[in-house]
């Protein structure tokens, strides 16, 4: 600091509040409200046991998921319940139903994450052009966002299930052509929430402020709107990972799931299920469940951030 | 830190708006003039005020003086002159060079004014970098001192803090440490006080006097407060309905309102000289209860001292001993010295 000359004016008004240390950012400030919240914690435990079972399967059983080493004990009528060997008993085909659960887990968080990851990427990307283009301005401006919208808008036309099941059909069966599918199928979402988030953050006084410091425009999108317009989009992206693991499980119940018999997967599961129901329903309920608590954790956690970034219910 | 700069003639005014007019609304539909034949100049240095009530077209004068006007339903025509350019016209690079570093602004809600998700430092260091072209380093440095010169404690934290971490008059101070980053010559407060606090106002004012004293900056102080206009500014421009309806150094018009819509705004200010359970005498109805200009003087509904003339036709702004007034009946010596507090 440079020869710092004497305060003007007066004692200063003093500040700081009590729920806020000092260099507290609006994210952390909602972390520690989130801690808060009873409808996060329970969020947040059911999503960080969902990722612990998945990162840790091969330690909680001995089994390989789709060996169908016991394929022998099953018959047309019954299928083996619990024993000891076999915690949940044996599914349809003879594998360990346990196993094929834990292993599931697996499989719905690899393609519920980096079919969202695409969805936000490609449709945060369409969002920024949308927004950044009508908030630069001009002619040019809000043609590129019409375009961009348009194309957005016959995709948002298209039901998400459907698009998915085009594009898995097109793709073909293996595991990338599901992540993009359902990936696609978010895109739009993402980038008409981004865009409409920019535009009602291109409007507030800060921008306006920044406008008349002559801040280029290109640098204001960057470094103002985008900062303050990306909350609810990463409520949403948590929110859609609830929907990708629905989505993947519907795929494979569609048939055009993973596949390869030798994946668990708690969609084909379901589909396995469906005729030894009568005889061993806990065959469909067990993954059934576990489809719906992540999807229900994911789903909590999304709305508990929502909450705690939404400047309404603050303090 | 080296800037080219256009020679001023010292004679010649810093900034010169000519027959500003904001109308509002399509092209092709009926409009509304929200500022109307708007003319005033700022000598360097100068402190000049826009005086007037919510709606009277000061605010939208000075956006539109900065070119932050929207540019879809809103017709701006006439001549806002810094040093002979005319800024209405130049373009958009051109102008954005110029605000910030030629033409700042401190606008009225410090609370929504700073970016809430990006500290107070960046905030400073963005403008000094912009204009200044010095380091990231240099451009934080600045800011501290900045901070500090405004009356921040602590300046050095202060500039890693968020805005919602400070209160309302330390926002404001930031606000106008930002505004004055780059020694403006002219610096545009658009009621810089309003949103404060009473005691906090005090203050903010004290630091926004010396800080434009020290960097000799010509202030156009937006404000329906003549408090203020009394503590910080050389001459007044007082407005209604759009249009500038008087027109004085500060001495005169305290002492002397000529228009009764000036005489109306002193004699509703409290005094400390009045008799203790003396009521303030308020002007009459609202600023809605207008007339067009086009068929007389708007303030006619709400003016004690109307004739069939003021709804006839509109009084034209005429100059007379270095002050202007637009108005038939105008307060005269006497009854305005009695009548003015």
């Amino acid at each position: 600091m440079s020869a710092p000359l004497p305060p003007a004016g007066g004692s200063p008004d003093v500040l700081v509040t009590a729920d806020d240390a000092p260099g507290v950012s609006l994210w952390r400030a909602a972390g520690s409200r989130l801690r808060r919240n009873p409808t996060a914690i329970v969020g947040a435990v059911i999503v960080l046991a969902f990722v612990v079972v998945a990162l840790v399967a091969p330690l909680l059983t001995p089994y390989q998921p789709g060996s169908a080493e016991w394929s022998g004990d099953v018959t047309p009528t019954s299928v083996p319940g619990p024993s000891d060997d076999h915690l949940l008993g044996l599914d349809r085909f003879g594998s360990d139903l346990f196993t094929q659960l834990v292993y599931g887990a697996r499989q719905s968080l690899v393609y519920g994450v980096v079919a969202t990851a695409i969805g936000l990427a490609f449709g945060a990307a369409l969002g920024i052009v949308s927004g950044g283009a009508i908030a630069v301005g001009g002619r040019p401006g809000v043609w590129i966002d019409n375009v961009v919208m348009r194309v957005v808008d016959i995709m948002l036309s298209v039901p998400s299930l459907l698009l998915a099941v085009s594009i898995a059909a097109v793709l073909g069966q293996n595991s990338y052509a599901i992540m993009i599918a359902i990936g696609a199928a978010q895109v739009p979402i993402f980038a008409r929430l981004l865009r409409g988030s920019m535009l009602a953050q291109g409007r507030s006084d800060y921008v306006l402020a920044a406008e008349a410091l002559g801040i280029r425009k290109r640098k204001i999108v960057m470094s103002h709107v985008l900062p303050n317009s990306i909350g609810p989009t990463v409520v949403q992206a948590t929110l859609n990972l609830a929907t990708a693991i629905i989505e993947v499980a519907a795929l494979s119940f569609l048939g055009l799931g993973q596949p390869d018999p030798a994946v668990a997967e708690w969609g084909r599961m379901l589909v396995a299920a469906q005729d030894r129901f009568e005889a061993a329903p806990q065959l469909a309920l067990l993954p059934g469940a576990a489809i719906a608590i992540t999807a229900l954790g994911f789903t909590l956690f999304g709305e508990a951030l929502r909450e705690a970034l939404d400047p309404r219910s603050r303090r | 830190m080296s800037r080219a700069r256009t020679a001023t003639r010292p004679d010649e005014p810093l900034l010169s708006v000519r027959d500003l007019s904001v109308r509002f609304g399509l092209r092709g539909q009926e409009s509304f003039a929200a500022v109307d034949e708007v003319s005033f100049d700022i000598n360097p240095g100068q402190h000049l005020a826009i005086v007037g009530e919510s709606g009277s077209g000061k605010s939208v004068t000075a956006l539109a003086v900065m070119g932050l006007l929207p540019s879809r339903g809103v017709q701006v025509s006439g001549e806002v002159l810094y040093r002979g350019t005319d800024l209405l016209t130049c373009d958009r690079r051109a102008m954005s060079r110029l605000r910030g570093s030629e033409i700042a602004m401190v606008f009225q809600d410090p609370m929504t004014s700073l970016n809430p998700v990006v500290t107070i430092g960046r905030q400073v260091a963005e403008v000094v970098q912009r204009h200044l072209k010095v380091s990231r380093s240099e451009a934080f440095e600045r800011g501290v001192d900045l901070l500090t010169r405004v009356g921040i404690p602590d300046a050095g934290r202060r500039m890693k803090e968020y805005p919602h971490q400070l209160s309302g008059g330390m926002r404001q101070r930031v606000l106008i440490a930002i505004g004055l980053a780059c020694e403006p010559k002219l610096l545009i407060a658009d009621e810089p006080t309003t949103a404060l606090d009473v005691t906090i106002q005090a203050q903010v004012l004290e630091v926004l006097k010396e800080l434009v004293a020290d960097t000799d900056a010509a202030l156009l102080m937006i404000t329906h407060d003549l408090g203020v206009v009394a503590g910080l500014c050389d001459d007044v421009r007082v407005m209604y309905s759009g249009r500038i309806v008087e027109s004085a150094d500060r001495d005169r018009l305290f002492a002397e309102p000529r228009h009764p819509y000036t005489g109306g705004l002193l004699r509703s200010i409290p005094r400390l000289d009045s008799p203790r359970g003396q009521r303030l005498t308020p002007i009459p109805g609202s600023p809605t209860q207008t007339i067009p200009w086009e068929q007389g003087c708007a303030f006619a509904p709400r003016c004690a001292h109307r004739a069939d003339q003021c709804t006839d036709s509109a009084p034209p702004l005429e100059q007379s001993e270095g002050r202007a007034l637009r108005c038939f009946h105008p307060l005269t010596g006497a009854a305005s010295q009695q009548e003015a507090p």
